[in-house]
């Protein structure tokens, strides 16, 4: 009988799931043969996140970062665009908009975050788009573009509303492709760049945090922490801003580059029993089936799991994630294998970059990754940037293809990460900042 | 994060918070407890508001394993957001979540 498999959302994690599905039921067979697999999306544009933040510099544009989703998927996938009604888990059963109905045997939750840009007072009010920008969507990055190349100076504000987002160190590279940016243009010395977060640092990782503290420091980056969005409101004449906080704290802007809060897809929402207060689904850390129901699993940025929502971790999801999908039809208990890997590029300015690599139980250390010899870890390097750079076309070429990728793989490395203190003289405290 | 235990006397009884002041066991909490800590934080008593809050947060925690943010606290808990800032100007999820002994929410990753 054949099996059916649903995967809502073409993004990074649906589409390396359903390409590595289909390798698997090709190649190998199934006690179940045949699958059928059925991706879903609303609309067939794939945005390639990591370069949105490029776009504002003109480091990148539009054309280079989205492609056609069906074009990522297998020929022998079904791709159906349309938007979700809702799921209903006690029926198994997937209903689009469009009146289809889909029946499931396995339904993988990949539909990600959205920008949840109503959920702050006034920032899609006056100024949104003019002084009060985001560069999370590709519209947003692009408008941007244009304002920074018409910045004469003032104060730039970088703020993030609340976690969870997706790509938590994007708005400090934000910052620091600022400062180069300002300073290739000659103008550094006229802008003053802030960068508010609710985190209380600059990140939420000790050891990262520190360094990348001292960074911001370094390059003349003003930190507010604490800092809770509660409005933006635009000044009279219109020409800036500041955002206020719950606290009752200002921060008075000429631009504001705003990171809003992230929620899952409306649709969970509306599918009883699928999703949390913030409509994500929650999911075993280790295994990435869905608590609500075991022929449901989920992982990327749509999840709970205390893990960054990074493309990284999405990557490395898929592969503990397919396996075990491929257990569940098999009737087999399910691996506990995905570990919190993380791997992140932060692009520091001027042809540089850090690499943080981390998982659950690890936080990011100095030293090198994927071993003793390699790339420099938590330390601004050429090197870096490079690989950050080269990761485009890994990820067009071979990750979301279901590719493995050389040394970079589902378990983090410890080869190469330097201890800070002894770890008996440590306690852990869980993943909070 | 390195935490050290220390041991504080309150409402009569010795209970051990780390040095943020967040409780090590939420099972040894009292609402006298919570009276007392919120004296120390400058507020003159807790109100029926300050306790919905409280008591939901520790009914999330038990339930969930984590305190809810401020933002799920706003959603769900029947007080706005900025009307929890009032009512704990601390900072509501922090400074609820210690007042109400349980640890410090992991909203951030």
């Amino acid at each position: 009988m054949t099996k059916r498999i649903v995967i809502l959302g073409g993004g990074t994690g649906g589409t390396l799931t359903a390409n590595r599905l289909h390798r698997h039921f090709r190649h190998h067979g199934s006690q179940h043969q045949p699958v059928e697999i059925t991706v879903v999306d609303q609309d067939d544009h794939h945005v390639y996140q990591p370069g949105l933040l490029f776009v504002p510099f003109g480091l990148a544009n539009h054309s280079e970062i989205v492609r056609p989703r069906q074009a990522q998927l297998h020929r022998d996938i079904e791709f159906v665009q349309d938007l979700i009604d809702h799921v209903d888990i006690h029926a198994d059963t997937v209903y689009l908009q469009g009146g289809r109905e889909l029946p499931y045997d396995v339904l993988v939750v990949a539909t990600g975050a959205i920008l949840a840009f109503d959920e702050t007072e006034g920032l899609t009010g006056p100024g949104w788009n003019e002084k009060v920008f985001t560069f999370y969507d590709v519209a947003g990055a692009t408008g941007l573009a244009a304002a920074l190349d018409n910045f004469e100076g003032g104060k730039l504000v970088v703020n993030v509303v609340d976690m969870p987002i997706k790509c938590p160190v994007a708005p400090l590279e934000f910052c620091f492709l600022a400062d180069w940016y300002f300073t290739d243009r000659g103008i550094r010395d006229k802008v003053e760049i802030s960068y508010a977060t609710p985190l209380d640092g600059a990140f939420t990782k000790p050891v990262a945090s520190a360094a990348l503290a001292s960074l911001l420091e370094e390059k003349g980056i003003h930190l507010v922490t604490e800092f809770n969005t509660g409005e933006v409101a635009m000044n009279d004449d219109g020409a800036g801003g500041k955002l206020i906080g719950y606290d009752g704290r200002e921060v008075p802007f000429d631009l504001a580059v705003v990171v809003p809060m992230h929620s899952g897809a409306d649709y969970v929402g509306r599918s009883e029993g699928l999703g949390d207060d913030l409509n994500f689904v929650p999911t075993d850390k280790r295994t990435l089936q869905a608590t609500a129901k075991s022929n449901i699993f989920s992982l990327g940025d749509a999840t709970n799991v205390p893990a960054s929502k990074a493309g990284s971790v999405t990557h490395f999801e898929g592969e503990v994630l397919v396996d075990n999908i491929i257990r569940f039809l098999d009737h087999e208990e399910l691996d506990s294998a995905y570990d919190g890997h993380a791997n992140c590029f932060i692009e520091t300015g001027f042809g540089k970059a850090l690499l943080i690599d981390f998982n659950y139980d690890t936080e990011p250390l100095p030293g090198h990754f994927p071993a003793a010899v390699g790339m420099p870890l938590l330390k601004e390097s050429r090197m870096n940037h490079l690989g950050k750079l080269m990761f485009q076309w890994v990820y067009w070429h071979a990750l979301l293809q279901g590719r493995d990728i050389p040394g970079i793989g589902a378990d983090m490395p410890s080869r190469g990460k330097e201890q800070p203190t002894p770890p008996s003289t440590r306690t852990t405290q869980g993943a909070s900042a | 994060m390195t935490t050290t235990l220390t041991t504080t006397t309150l409402a009569g009884v010795a209970v051990q918070v780390n040095e943020e002041g967040f409780f090590e066991d939420p099972k040894v909490w009292t609402p006298a407890m919570a009276e007392e800590m919120a004296k120390a934080d400058g507020l003159d008593a807790l109100n029926e508001q300050h306790w919905t809050v409280l008591n939901f947060m520790r009914k999330e925690f038990f339930e969930k394993g984590t305190g809810p943010t401020v933002r799920v606290l706003g959603k769900t808990s029947g007080v706005s957001v900025k009307d929890l800032y009032l009512l704990f100007p601390k900072g509501p999820a922090k400074m609820a979540a210690r007042l109400a002994g349980i640890p410090k929410p992991k909203g951030c990753i």
